[in-house]
Order: structure tokens, then C-alpha cells, then sequence
């Protein structure tokens, strides 16, 4: 009854000084309101860009050339991976499905006088399901095509709205490196996921890539399709055993590509904007401590604009222990309030930002709970010192205090 | 009842003590209503604060209700401040942004007690301010803050009301009121104890207490001599 009594009258303080109390919360709202903020952030990212590569299948192995190693030091790009590489691995290995070599340069298109800079990706017919993509208009490249060094090139969807703003453009042509390139087809959105645009690119037969436009026989990427999840491993293991032996690589050596699968890829991608997250949420924590120090100054000023009334009240009977608490709630108090009204901000900013970086807005409940605790925890130690101040004045020097 | 034996207070101030009470011995019985007059420095408020459990002796036995409390803890004394003293300021020393109700009803909180507002009312009720409760202490005027001042004092029941100069900020007629109201409250019983500069406020009460230096110089009984009222002025009449 007493608690309460005396926690109606910390209350009642705090009532009274409504704008002061309004500004020291502030701290603690906005400290409470970025850590959510930007864990809800970064988990909104690390959802949208892991969710894009589970779309594409987690059945899916990628590899990549490695990097040349003179002495330790890593040089240009390795250039052993070759169609050939390819083929053998259709051929070769039991379990895969589909084979989607790539070779990717950026280059600028030239539409009459428009002209626009993308990616320019060299494939075979596979990648369009080993991808996910779907054919718009027209059609896809075809074996033909690729055997035939033709021309002709499908676009992706930000491209065609770039270059011929919403118009079929089946059969026009588009300049690529100063050749003319015959439009074939065009690809469904995906939309844009995050980072990267994958719309935002131009597919021509793998030949006329290698041949005409870069004039390189490497490839940047083969994309396998494995029949059976269960069966990535093994798949694995054996293709690394062929490209090794293809490139003549002693056991022992480091080789000269690497194999990823998509589950490797999750995971270092958890890392990264794990590191992120705690990165962000830790300089968010910064600015809730600072408030903390604002709650302190407020209430070290509070207890010496009231040393009177707490000489009073110690007169009629208060003791220590109830000024300590009725000091200590208030700042309590204010940052519960602040928490509370910082969870609220944070939930609302993530949701805008969200919006507006076409993600979904992910608010973590530990997250809330956490910089919540955190806030009262803020409150309770930084409350603590003004609070045993108010409580171990002398009375009488308290009373006599102008 | 109040008994001081030998009470000594001393303030070192590095290269001097200052002595502030020298063997002071002092009682007062239940019911009894004291002056206690002086210069300044004489050491009058450092008496005061003794009895009223703000300050400890340097040495010496204080007896209040046959309980030796010059040695007690901070705890123990704020507990005896609360159920055993009332205290009257010169400056009121209500909290500003509580209302007259409830800063009556303060001791009544820190004590813990039940039904502390029914309790808080007929103690401003007894001052005469049962239609001022809900007022704050800036929308009353000086004589009705001592009163609320007074009100919150006695709603505990203590054993004695300490008043530090209660009329030292009010006016003659004010003061004479708030004196009225004490004697009052002496009649019913209240043990009143208070410090006063004013030799007409002394007069009305029933035993002076002159003390000096520190030592008490004199203790006499008082009949207490009822002043004439000043005349409240009138304004706009014509004489």
C-alpha cells in the first residue's frame, strides 16, 4: 500500500513536468526505437536476399574459376574453365540433371540514339529452369542459335522498360559492342530483391559471347541442377574429382575453381548480415546509452531542485529507502514510457523503411523484448546514483537548502 | 514527555569546536505549550532539531516517551520523526505541486497507514480549511499554508508539535490567528513546543525557555497574555 502510494506520487511528478519528462524519454525512445530499427532492417534484408537464392533451388551447385596464385599472390581471372569442362559433366557424372554454362561482361546496348549499360550473360538454353526465369514474348535461345553464332538476343524486364517503355520489341535490333543484335524474346519480371536487379540484364547465345563479343574461350560460371537434393554431396565430390583431373591438378594442390552449393551459400550469407545485424543493433545501443546519460543528468538536477522537498519529507518520516524508490521509479518510469513509445517508433520506421525498400519489414519479438529490457536496465543504473543522493542527504542541509 | 539530560552538541570546524549546546537539560511534560526564545546563534534551532529527531547530540540522553533515542539508527529515527513529532516551518515547506489534502496526507503515507485521506481531511477540518483541500499551496494565502502546515503536523497524533518561527512570515493579525488556532490545539491536549523571536508570540504561550550561548538562562512559567487583536484594515470607508 505504501509502495504504491509512494510510486502514485513519483507518478504524479513526472505528470507535472510533462514536457521535461517528454524530452528525457526522447533519448530512450530513440535508442529503443533504432535497435529495433535496425535489426528489423537487417533482418528484413538477410530474409529478402535468402529468400531469393531459395527460390532458385537449394538443389543448384555453382562453379566459379578460381584466382591465379603466383608466389601468394592472387592474380586475374583463371581462364582453365572451358566448355569442355561442361560437357564432361553432363556426360560424366551420375545425378545431374541440367548444366547452365555462363559467361557475363557488362557492356553497353545502343537502341538508335538511347543507349543503356547492362549485363550481358552468354548461355545456353538450360539457364532459363536451372534459373528460374520464364519467356515473356517470343522465345529463348536455342542450340541452334548457339551452334550458329546468331545474333539474336532475349532481354530482361528492366531493360525492355528502359529501351522501349512497355512496346513488344520482338524483332527490333539492339547495338551490343557495335554489333547488331537481333531481339528474340523478352524475360518475366522477378522484380527486384535487395541488391541486385535480376531483371537488369541481356542474354545472347554462349558462342557469340565467347567468340565475337569478348573473344575469350573461359567461362565465368557453370550453374549445375542436381537431380536429388539428398544427393548434392556426392554430386559434388565427383565433379570436383573430374575438373581436378581435367586440369591436371596434383592431389595436394589448391584447385583452380571452386564448387559452391546454395546451402554453403546461406550460411556465409547468415554470417555476414549476422554481423551486420549485431554491427547495427550495437551502434543503435550506443545512442540508448547516451540516453541513459540524459535520464541521469535530468534526474541529478531534478534531486537538487527538490533538496527542500526532500528535507520535508524526511521530517514527516520518510526514510532513505523511500526516497531512494520514489527517485529511482521516476526514472524507471521514464524509461519504461520511453521504451514503450521507442518500441512504437521502431516498429513504424522499419515498416516505412520496409516499404520503401520493397522488402518485408521482420520486427524479431527479442528484439522488442531485449532493447525493452535493456531501456528499464538503462533506467535502473543510471537512476541508481541521483537516487542514493536524494536518499543520504543530511535533513536539516536539506531543509536549510535556498 | 520529554526529557534531555546533559545534551551537548559540537561542530568541529577543523581548528576550532564550536559548542553549540552546553549541558542542556530540559523536560517537558505531555501537554504543556513552550516558548523557546533567543538571539541568533544562541542555539535555539539546534535545540529544536535535537528534540525533533532532524540532528543527533554530540553527547547526552534524550528521552522521548521513556525511550533513550540519542543513539538510535537513521531508520529508527525517521520512524520516530514520523509518528512522534509534528513539525511546523517558518517557511511552510508545502510541496508545491500537492494539494493541501495531500501534502497533509504525506506522514500518513510514509507511515503506511489505511484510510489515510478521511484521516488527512478531519486534520484540515480541525484547522479550519475543509473547503480549501483540493486547493495547491499557490492558491492559498500565507495564513491558510500554516494552517495546512499545522494540519499535516498534528494528523499523525504526536507526541509533541515542533514549530520553527510558525509566524515569522505572516503578518501581526495572520499570526495572532495561527497562535489562536495553536492554543487551541494546546487545549485538546497537543504537547506544543516553539521558537520564536517575537516576544508578544512568547507571551501567549504558557512557559518561556530563554536560552544564550547555548546554555538555558531562564525557565519560567507564563500566564499567557492575550494581545489585543489588531484591527484588519478596511479599506474604503470613510472615518
Amino acid at each position: 500500500m505504501k509502495t504504491f502510494r509512494l510510486f502514485l506520487m513519483s507518478m504524479g511528478n513526472l505528470k507535472s513536468n510533462k514536457m521535461r519528462s517528454l524530452l528525457t524519454m526522447l533519448g530512450i525512445i530513440i535508442g529503443v526505437g533504432a535497435v529495433i530499427a535496425m535489426i528489423s532492417i537487417a533482418d528484413g534484408a538477410k530474409q529478402s536476399v535468402s529468400g531469393r537464392i531459395k527460390a532458385m533451388g537449394t538443389n543448384l551447385l555453382v562453379v566459379r574459376p578460381g584466382q591465379h596464385r603466383f608466389r601468394h599472390v592472387r592474380g586475374g581471372t583463371v581462364e582453365t574453365l572451358v566448355l569442355e569442362d561442361c560437357e564432361a559433366i553432363r556426360r560424366q557424372i551420375v545425378g545431374v540433371e541440367l548444366v547452365s554454362p555462363e559467361l557475363a561482361s557488362s557492356q553497353q546496348l545502343k537502341y538508335f540514339n538511347q543507349n543503356t549499360n547492362t549485363v550481358v550473360l552468354g548461355v545456353h538454353p538450360e539457364y532459363l529452369s536451372v534459373n528460374n526465369f520464364a519467356v515473356k514474348d517470343g522465345r529463348f535461345i536455342t542450340d541452334e542459335d548457339n551452334h550458329n553464332y546468331r545474333k539474336v538476343v532475349v532481354i530482361g524486364a528492366t531493360v525492355a522498360r528502359d529501351l522501349f517503355m512497355g512496346r513488344v520489341p520482338i524483332g527490333e535490333e539492339i547495338k551490343i559492342k557495335g554489333m547488331l543484335f537481333q531481339i528474340i524474346g523478352t524475360l518475366e519480371a522477378k522484380g527486384n530483391q535487395g541488391w541486385m536487379d535480376p531483371d537488369d540484364q541481356v542474354l545472347i547465345p554462349l558462342s557469340v559471347a565467347q567468340k565475337r563479343v569478348q573473344g575469350v574461350k573461359y567461362l565465368r560460371a557453370i550453374n549445375i541442377r542436381v537431380e536429388n537434393e539428398d544427393e548434392m554431396g556426392n554430386v559434388q565430390a565427383e565433379i570436383e574429382q573430374l575438373l581436378r583431373r581435367r586440369h591436371r591438378i596434383q592431389a595436394g594442390q589448391d584447385a583452380d575453381f571452386n564448387i559452391r552449393n546454395q546451402k554453403e551459400i546461406l550460411d556465409t550469407l547468415g554470417e555476414i548480415t549476422g554481423t551486420l545485424t549485431l554491427l547495427l543493433a550495437s551502434i543503435a545501443g550506443v545512442s540508448l546509452v547516451v540516453g541513459g546519460i540524459g535520464i541521469m543528468n535530468i534526474m541529478l538536477v531534478s534531486v537538487t531542485e527538490r533538496t527542500r522537498e526532500i528535507g520535508v519529507r524526511k521530517a514527516l518520516g520518510a526514510k532513505n529507502m523511500d526516497i531512494m524508490f520514489q527517485f529511482l521509479v521516476e526514472s524507471v518510469m521514464l524509461c519504461l514510457f520511453g521504451g514503450a513509445l521507442g518500441v512504437a517508433f521502431g516498429v513504424t520506421a522499419s515498416e516505412v523503411i520496409a516499404h520503401f525498400a520493397k522488402w518485408q519489414a521482420i520486427i524479431a519479438p527479442s528484439a522488442v523484448m531485449i532493447s525493452f529490457a535493456f531501456a528499464v536496465f538503462v533506467g535502473l543504473f543510471f537512476g541508481l546514483y541521483p537516487a542514493r543522493r536524494a536518499a543520504t542527504l543530511n535533513p536539516i542541509d536539506a531543509l536549510r537548502y535556498e | 514527555m520529554i526529557r534531555l539530560t546533559k545534551i551537548n552538541k559540537t561542530y568541529d570546524l577543523g581548528a576550532e569546536k564550536l559548542r553549540v549546546l552546553r549541558d542542556v537539560d530540559l523536560t517537558v511534560e505531555d501537554g504543556e505549550m513552550v516558548a523557546v526564545i533567543g538571539p541568533s546563534g544562541s542555539g535555539k534551532s539546534t535545540l529544536m532539531n535535537v528534540i525533533g529527531c532532524l540532528d543527533r547530540p554530540t553527547s547526552g540522553e534524550y528521552w522521548l516517551d521513556g525511550k533513550n533515542i540519542a543513539k538510535i539508527g537513521t531508520n529508527a529515527l525517521a520512524e520516530i520523526r514520523n509518528l512522534k513529532i509534528g513539525f511546523v516551518f517558518q517557511s511552510f515547506n508545502l510541496l508545491p505541486r500537492s494539494t493541501a489534502l495531500e501534502n497533509v496526507e504525506l506522514p500518513l503515507v510514509y507511515s503506511g497507514l489505511l484510510r489515510t485521506k478521511k484521516r488527512a481531511e478531519e486534520a484540515l477540518d480541525r484547522v479550519g480549511l475543509s473547503d480549501r483541500m483540493k486547493h495547491l499551496p499557490t492558491q492559498l494565502s500565507g495564513g491558510q499554508k500554516q494552517r495546512v502546515a499545522i494540519a499535516r503536523a498534528l494528523v499523525m497524533n504526536p507526541t509533541i508539535i515542533l514549530a520553527d518561527e510558525p509566524t515569522g512570515n505572516l503578518d501581526t493579525a495572520t499570526g495572532y490567528e495561527i497562535m489562536d488556532l495553536f492554543r487551541a490545539l494546546h487545549k485538546t491536549g497537543s504537547t506544543l513546543m516553539m521558537v520564536t523571536h517575537e516576544p508578544d508570540i512568547a507571551e501567549q504561550t504558557e512557559r518561556i525557555i530563554t536560552i544564550r550561548d547555548g546554555v538555558i538562562e531562564s525557565d519560567v512559567a507564563n500566564t499567557p497574555v492575550m494581545p489585543e487583536k489588531p484591527q484588519p484594515k478596511v479599506y474604503g470607508e470613510a472615518s
